[in-house]
């Protein structure tokens, strides 16, 4: 197996470096990583063809139900251990992520698993995630978009009574002159209501966001 | 052990279609295999219809009045819904729930009085969820506490550990039995409740998990729960463990059940 296949695949399994639990005692995505790049392989391929492909193939096992909520979490950890080589490589080549999304539970609402999947998987496809975690103001969510005036943003929430925050929400960043797309989640919501709000798109799934905030960034 | 019947919740997408359809025979017979199940409450819940949730709510006990008179559980987050659940609801309500957020709890305590109800405690504060077992029991403590001032004493009280998905950290479920069996030890005359499904949530096979899960706190104080009561497996165990943790006289509920 070549060296960018072998990242993929430690990623797919889980393995960040050779302390993990998973295949212990084996070299993990962190040192293999650094090996690529001692080898001189460029760090946009090592994300693109290594990193990033993993985590499309679990990205993909996950909406088919055939992985399950704690092998997405192992892979995306063992990525980011590949993530934190790559970072200052990769800024130096001056290579630029796909995208970027601000990603936050509603205000009221204080859920973060559906939240955390979801810049996981985006993280994972190679988007640069602002992160605004949980009980999320809107004036944070327009702080953010103002700073990243080309950043989609991602709005979650998990209760029914925190859910029509999201309405406001959308209406208050058009008010404001904030364009940014807008996309929704979340276990009460459905695409119904996030048309009804005037949202950009809805993701019904973590995997699902990445492919819908990638059409609305015409990237597909 | 109490057995609060989840069914009935507009969250479930068979449910939010019943209501948005007005399918009172749908939901009717629900209310009935979850009484015929043996459950001693049935959870309502309206809340996936936001702005409408009131009219939805009066709609939903309605319909459930003209099948059974089993206790209610009024399942949402907004005072206004839970009292007017508590108003067409009739006795023996439980409020589920209550935080210790001040201005949830200053909103919700005055329906408690009124009309003399039960109700679930979440021991959060406005910082949200900890992770921090010490940190969840003194909510809990205080909660239980500031409730006993406005005059709910703690056999009306439904503590519970706010279970959350091991899938994301198995921590969590020592975090909840250890919590559960310091809630039984501290507060003896209150009653230990869980939403049981949360606790599978990510995995596969997620009656397995909820049914191990169960048993597990019951034998550590767990004496009230929000499930699906008409998983048959998961309440012959609830019966079983009954029997098993000295509960059940002669095991003689255990034997009618399974005869």
């Amino acid at each position: 197996m070549n060296l960018l296949d072998s990242i993929k695949d430690n990623v797919i399994c889980g393995n960040s470096d050779l302390n993990s639990p998973i295949r212990k005692g084996e070299r993990g995505v962190k040192e293999l990583v650094s090996q690529a790049l001692e080898q001189g392989v460029s760090p946009r391929e090592i994300l693109d063809e290594g990193l990033v492909k993993g985590m499309d193939v679990i990205g993909r096992r996950f909406k088919a139900n055939e992985i399950y909520v704690p092998e997405v979490l192992i892979a995306a950890r063992a990525m980011k251990a590949g993530m934190a080589i790559l970072k200052e490589p990769l800024a130096q080549t001056g290579s630029k992520p796909l995208g970027t999304l601000i990603i936050g539970t509603v205000k009221g609402d204080l859920h973060d698993i559906g939240k955390n999947l979801v810049a996981m998987m985006m993280e994972g496809a190679g988007f640069k995630i602002v992160d605004l975690e949980i009980d999320v103001s809107q004036e944070k969510f327009m702080n953010a978009m103002k700073e990243n005036p080309d950043a989609i943003v991602g709005m979650s929430a998990l209760l029914t009574n925190t859910m029509v925050g999201m309405e406001g929400n959308i209406k208050a960043f058009r008010e404001a002159g904030l364009s940014n797309p807008v996309m929704i989640g979340g276990a009460p919501v459905d695409e119904e209501f996030a048309k009804k709000i005037g949202a950009s798109g809805y993701a019904k799934d973590a995997a699902t966001a990445v492919e819908v905030a990638k059409q609305l960034l015409g990237l597909n | 052990m109490i057995i609060i019947g989840e069914l009935l919740n507009s969250t479930r997408e068979k449910i939010r279609k019943a209501l948005a359809e007005k399918d009172a025979a749908f939901l009717q017979d629900l209310a009935i295999k979850q009484q015929d199940a043996g459950v001693s409450y049935i959870d309502v819940n309206a809340g996936a219809f936001a702005e409408r949730e009131l009219d939805v709510l009066e709609w939903l006990i309605k319909v459930v009045r003209e099948v059974t008179d089993l206790p209610l559980s009024i399942d949402s987050p907004k005072p206004e819904a839970l009292a007017l659940g508590c108003r067409l609801a009739g006795d023996d309500v439980i409020l589920n729930s209550i935080t210790a957020e001040q201005n949830n709890f200053r909103s919700i305590v005055p329906i408690i009085r009124e009309f003399n109800t039960k109700v679930i405690a979440l021991p959060m504060d406005h910082t949200g969820l900890s992770e921090d077992e010490g940190k969840i029991f003194s909510i809990a403590n205080s909660l239980i506490e500031s409730l006993g001032k406005e005059g709910v004493s703690p056999d009306r009280i439904f503590i519970d550990p706010l279970i959350r998905p091991i899938a994301t950290n198995t921590v969590y479920g020592p975090l909840a039995l250890n919590l559960i069996r310091r809630f039984a030890s501290s507060f003896p005359e209150t009653r230990r409740i869980c939403g049981l499904s949360n606790v599978s949530f990510g995995l596969p096979k997620r009656k397995t998990v909820n049914q191990t899960f169960l048993i597990m706190a019951m034998a550590s104080g767990l004496d009230a729960a929000i499930m699906d009561p008409l998983d048959e497996a998961l309440m012959s165990q609830v019966k079983a463990a009954q029997a098993l943790l000295d509960l059940d006289p002669y095991c003689m509920n255990y034997i009618n059940a399974m005869r």
